[in-house]
């Protein structure tokens, strides 16, 4: 019953070099019905950059995460991890090649204390299902793993709380400490800043920019001051369709990302 | 600690029962044993993986037939080969049901384990398996003799007594064992939040599967004591009621609490003994209680302790 789908896909991702494509999305597109809710998204993701994916609320950011994740299976199109076509693989499968992903709405195990929830995402590396005797608390190198994120993620003071009583942004801190938790070469990071203090989000920029030489990170975020300290390529959607794609300077400077934020300026400070 | 006491001081209790020498009470409380070996079982599934199961006494059932249809009409069976292979059975037919059923979820899953329960029930009723609506007669209990020693005697009241008490002890340490273990935090984190644990990486349906599967084996062993003790087996011990009753012992007791399922089976039969004698609509009294007890007593008995304390330090309530 061994968890691990492909270890040498998994090992072979950790030994790739930086600048190499770990996840390409190719013209996928998903329908609820009637509605379209992205339409032949492409998205390349390279180890060593951040790519940001920006766009008014309902332009389908939520929706191509949950596609790149496995979380939804796209209607049409392919996704790629290192030149697998993983379009076919279940959430489950797709964290264990090495793609994580943090939540819009947080997603988390309220009752269980911190230390219990990131442990818990460390454990799933290296699962061992029939050691039905052995004790998970006793397993020092997920506990040292997990408080390690803790206090990369800014949490180490609260490790022995009970998750579902920290503060929305510490909560949000703790997504992310899941995430970093799983090892994930290809973070997919959904508002991580929402809701955090501005000592939060700065910590948080901080943690991106570490994470960035050896990740592909995908992060949608409103927070325009964190984008563009850590952008490298930045992907505007607008009605599930992506508008533009490019470095920052060019997104800047266009006119049709600037018509499409007409009239939510107050969101979008270029 | 003090728990680690407290149920010693249980057990010890019930290590006492017969010593009081009336074979009714012996009886009623080995039956209430084996009712909790049951419901301990359940609760791996209810109260620690989330999956609410209305079908779990076909397990039981099945392994409490198996006894009867494995031994011989007129000898002994060893105790050392039907044991192992009623266990065996109702584990292997739990991961069959379960392949089917786990695929479903919330209330389509308690419809799915009533409908395989009922499958089953019927089975075991209408071919001629299982001998009907009478059921059959276990005429001899099982031996425990190896190579000509008897260690004990299963038609000894007393030496029967233990053997089940040893085999809530032991299925007890081995229900908590798991679930310090890490195959058993990945069970509770399903309860919590089973799409978390799927984009972790989990795949959370063998985890349910292995859950399932367990459970089933350990309803086994209260299935196949269920038969040893009254010696014969009838349909109705697959039938929904079964599968309800332990299901009340569970959430009577309070789910995801081992102790907790345990007092839940003793507070049940003791209200069926005490209502019983009061009147003939008991199911109506405890029926009430029931609903009383789940209203009034969140968290069930073994929540009682925790809300005992907070009233004393407290005075008031701040929940």
């Amino acid at each position: 019953m061994s968890e691990v789908i492909n270890p040498g896909l998994a090992a072979s991702v950790q030994a790739a070099s930086a600048g190499e494509v770990l996840l390409v999305a190719d013209r996928i597109t998903r329908r609820f019905g009637g509605l379209v809710a992205n339409q032949d998204v492409c998205v390349t993701l390279p180890r060593g950059k951040v790519h940001v994916l920006l766009g008014p609320n309902g332009a389908g950011k939520s929706t191509c995460i949950n596609m790149l994740s496995g979380d939804l299976p796209p209607s049409e199109g392919t996704i790629r991890f290192m030149g697998k076509d993983i379009t076919a693989l279940t959430a489950a499968q797709r964290s264990q090649v090495g793609i994580g992903r943090s939540y819009q709405r947080t997603n988390i195990f309220p009752k269980f204390t911190v230390l219990e929830n990131v442990r818990l995402a460390a454990q799933s590396r290296r699962q061992q299902p029939w050691r039905i005797f052995s004790t998970a608390m006793k397993q020092q190198w997920a506990l040292d793993k997990a408080r390690a994120c803790i206090e990369e993620a800014g949490l180490g003071a609260k490790v022995d709380w009970v998750a579902g009583v920290l503060s929305h942004g510490e909560q949000r801190q703790l997504e992310i400490a899941m995430v970093l938790a799983t090892d994930a070469q290809v973070m997919l990071l959904d508002e991580p800043l929402a809701g955090m203090g501005s000592d939060e989000s700065a910590r948080m920029v901080e943690v991106l920019k570490r994470l960035k030489p050896t990740r592909a990170i995908l992060l949608v975020e409103h927070d325009m001051d964190a984008v563009f300290a850590v952008a490298d390529t930045i992907t505007v959607m607008v009605n599930g369709q992506v508008l533009e794609s490019g470095p920052p300077e060019q997104i800047k400077a266009s006119v049709a990302v600037q018509q499409a934020y007409l009239g939510q300026e107050d969101s979008f400070h270029v | 600690m003090n728990s680690m006491i407290l149920k010693l001081v249980g057990l010890a209790l019930l290590a006492c029962v017969p010593l009081t020498g009336e074979s009714f009470y012996v009886e009623l409380a080995a039956k209430t044993l084996v009712l909790a070996i049951f419901a301990m079982s359940l609760d791996l599934l209810v109260g620690f993986t989330g999956l609410v199961s209305f079908g779990h006494a076909a397990y039981f059932g099945v392994a409490a037939y198996a006894v009867a249809l494995l031994s011989p009409k007129y000898e002994a069976a060893s105790l050392w080969y039907v044991l192992p292979a009623s266990i065996g059975l109702s584990a292997l037919a739990a991961l069959v049901v379960g392949l089917f059923v786990l695929r479903t979820k919330g209330i389509y899953f308690i419809m799915v384990t009533l409908a395989f329960a009922q499958l089953a029930f019927f089975v075991f009723h209408d071919t001629p398996l299982g001998g009907g609506s009478d059921g059959i007669y276990l005429n001899v209990k099982p031996t425990a003799e190896i190579a000509g020693w008897v260690p004990f005697d299963l038609d000894n009241a007393t030496h029967l007594y233990y053997f089940i008490l040893g085999a809530l002890v032991v299925v007890y340490a081995f229900l908590a064992r798991i679930l310090q273990s890490p195959f058993g935090r990945v069970l509770v984190g399903i309860k919590s939040n089973e799409h978390r644990m799927q984009s972790m990486g989990y795949l959370t349906f063998r985890y349910k599967l292995a859950a399932f599967t367990l459970a089933g084996g350990l309803g086994g062993i209260a299935g196949f004591l269920y038969a040893v003790v009254f010696g014969f087996v009838t349909p109705e011990l697959l039938s929904w009621h079964q599968s309800g009753n332990v299901l009340l012992m569970v959430i009577l007791g309070g789910m995801g609490n081992l102790v907790g399922a345990v007092a839940g089976a003793f507070v049940f039969t003791g209200m069926q003994e005490v209502f019983g004698n009061w009147t003939k609509h008991w199911q109506l009294v405890m029926g009430c209680v029931i609903v009383a007890a789940v209203l009034f007593m969140p968290g069930g008995l073994s929540a009682v302790p925790a809300r005992i304390k907070r009233a004393l330090q407290g005075g008031g309530s701040n929940e």
